[in-house]
């Protein structure tokens, strides 16, 4: 029975959902569709590493030190001699995980919170926004020292830490959507029926923030792979040798700078393109979501 | 004014809604009340349309809001079917809900733009579980959308797909799935081009007719009111100043603002129009935080006595079917 809305637009389309949505993304988002190929094959490169590296990504060869990209190696060689394209393959397996686990935990956390307390308001809204406050105004360093001092560094710890932490702040963004959303008279015409709370954050509100909480969580991606390099710097990232490209560009990317300005130009390189496509790709699936957007069928 | 039990669908008796104002950075006190409605009662008879007039701020659409319970009651009694609603709680309401439904001023904030229309008309129908399968959901939107004029294959189309006046076909069917007994309609058609303005207008009247609908047609385009309302109630600051049959009020307006309001309509030929003696109430609408003591149109009132600035005066029946709050009157 609750399902009704759900089952009765099914019945135009033929096709799968899935399929359909493919299809409009390549036929009316060319740059979209340039950015879900991207993330695809940065993802297949990251499953696949094993099996497509050339070299392991600790694998140490002392007199190719800080080789410039050949035809050996074609990204060159790290420091330690360790080859840069096998790392990066690796790192993206490291870096593509922890970038959208974390950035999706963030957008859940932010969409809970944000949705919630923006729709109930009053008293419950005015004690989640102070907590709010009172986190935000805390240095993320020191929630990121004591929590990874007490359970220890690895990946699993930091998508957590790094979701709840961005997840808390952007929950500021989804809550002033839903204020203004909450406003809408078919909100209201859905109170007067008598629909159930979670019907009405469900199927009114939810839908009409999904344009902000996409870009948030496009933009927490990004962020979020930059923010692991950063902890790694610290010691309190995922700790090496485990190659991620943060860590990459941080630690022997920024000493050898002068030596193999490779070093920092190949994770750099990636991060920036994989943070490009997924922008592009959120901002397609933004438009493609909204049914204004669709134009004729 | 007053009728007898069964044919009456809603009562309402010195209701009184006040927003608090609130002051204070941190610890926020009340520093007074805006009463938006403040001592307001009428009946509405099975199968009438009461229209509800009076300018922006009068409390008209509080009013409205308020006898379908979407907002707390500050005090008095709100009666439907019989049945005293004033205290009931969220989940005493909502089989209630099913009998009395809202239509909306805004064609384009009113649909929810992300469900289809066929989620939107049925929506009312899944909350209170009145489909048994599928099939049937498909054909009782088909026929609602049929009632109000639309073509049933416009099921699968979004809300941006339509005009404003369609539109609001698709909030009316939405109002009309549960087969209600009363709708309140808040300013319905002001949002609307007069040429579809009217044929909204037709087909709230073409419904009324056929499925015994009762109104509360809100307004402030006195033309309208006077087009579909049975009885036509005027508003000013929160309290009801004049009720009574639409022809008796139209052609002798008792209470001096309902003169001013109806003088204050255009004639549409300038000729007359320049010729005609302007009726002209000065000054602006008193702050409904602090409303004036006495009649609360005495600020304004050119016929105002010394009465009217200290002595309330209460809505008083005169000659059978018509009510009105003036010194003037008895």
């Amino acid at each position: 029975m609750t399902s009704l809305a759900h089952t009765a637009p099914a019945a135009a389309p033929v096709r799968s959902g899935l399929w359909n949505f493919l299809v409009r993304l390549f036929r009316d988002k060319p740059l979209g569709a340039f950015g879900f190929v991207v993330c695809v094959v940065f993802l297949f490169c990251g499953l696949f590493a094993d099996l497509l590296a050339p070299y392991g990504f600790n694998q140490i060869s002392p007199i190719n030190r800080l080789k410039p990209p050949g035809e050996k190696y074609w990204f060159g060689t790290d420091n330690l001699g360790r080859d840069m394209f096998s790392r990066i393959l690796y790192g993206a397996q490291l870096s593509v995980i922890i970038g959208l686990s974390a950035a999706a935990l963030a957008t859940v956390v932010s969409v809970v919170i944000g949705v919630v307390s923006g729709y109930l308001g009053g008293k419950f809204d005015m004690v989640v926004q102070r907590f709010v406050d009172g986190w935000m105004a805390f240095p993320d360093l020191v929630i990121l020292i004591v929590v990874v001092s007490v359970v220890g560094p690895g990946m699993g710890p930091v998508i957590v830490i790094l979701g709840l932490l961005y997840g808390i702040g952007g929950s500021r963004i989804v809550r002033g959507a839903v204020l203004s959303v909450r406003e809408n008279a078919y909100v209201h015409a859905a109170q007067s029926t008598g629909a159930s709370l979670p019907r009405i954050l469900w199927k009114h509100i939810l839908p009409n923030v999904m344009a902000p909480v996409i870009v948030l969580f496009t933009t927490r991606v990004g962020a979020v792979i930059l923010a692991e390099s950063g902890l790694a710097f610290l010691g309190l990232g995922v700790p090496p040798p485990a190659p991620t490209w943060g860590g990459m560009l941080s630690g022997s990317g920024r000493a050898f700078m002068y030596q193999g300005p490779w070093l920092a130009l190949a994770p750099g390189l990636c991060i920036t393109i994989v943070v490009y496509a997924i922008n592009v790709f959120g901002d397609a699936l933004r438009d493609l979501l909204d049914p204004r957007m669709r134009g004729s069928r | 004014m007053t009728a007898s039990a069964p044919d009456r669908v809603l009562s309402v008796r010195d209701l009184k809604v006040h927003f608090p104002v609130l002051a204070g950075a941190v610890l926020r006190r009340q520093v007074g009340s805006v009463r938006a409605v403040d001592g307001v009662s009428f009946d509405v008879r099975r199968g009438e349309t009461l229209g509800l007039v009076g300018e922006s701020g009068c409390g008209k659409s509080t009013t409205g809001l308020a006898v379908l319970r979407m907002l707390d009651i500050t005090s008095g009694r709100v009666e439907f079917e019989g049945e005293d609603i004033t205290g009931l709680d969220r989940a005493a309401m909502r089989p209630i809900r099913r009998r009395m439904q809202m239509v909306y001023q805004d064609p384009f904030g009113s649909l929810n733009p992300r469900m289809k229309v066929a989620e939107i008309v049925g929506e009312p129908l899944e909350v209170h579980g009145l489909a048994a399968d599928r099939a049937a959901f498909r054909e009782r939107v088909a026929a609602l959308l049929d009632m109000v004029g639309l073509l049933p294959d416009m099921a699968d189309r979004y809300p941006h797909e339509f005009s404003g006046g369609q539109r609001q076909r698709i909030g009316i069917a939405r109002a009309l799935a549960l087969e209600p007994s009363l709708i309140v309609c808040d300013e319905p058609v002001s949002a609307l081009d007069v040429s579809i303005q009217a044929q909204v207008v037709n087909l709230f009247q073409e419904l009324q007719e056929r499925l015994g609908l009762t109104y509360i047609f809100i307004a402030h385009d006195l033309a309208v009111v006077r087009h579909i309302s049975h009885r036509i109630a005027v508003m000013y600051l929160g309290r009801i100043v004049e009720i009574a049959p639409r022809g008796e009020l139209y052609a002798r307006p008792l209470h001096p603002y309902t003169q001013a309001l109806l003088a204050a309509i255009p004639i549409p030929d300038p000729a007359i129009e320049a010729g005609r003696p302007q009726q002209i109430i000065s000054g602006e609408v008193p702050s409904a935080m602090r409303p004036p003591p006495g009649c609360r149109f005495h600020t304004r009132c050119p016929h105002a006595m010394d009465r009217c600035k200290t002595e309330d005066p209460p809505l008083k029946e005169i000659d059978g079917g018509r009510a009105v709050a003036c010194h003037l009157y008895g």
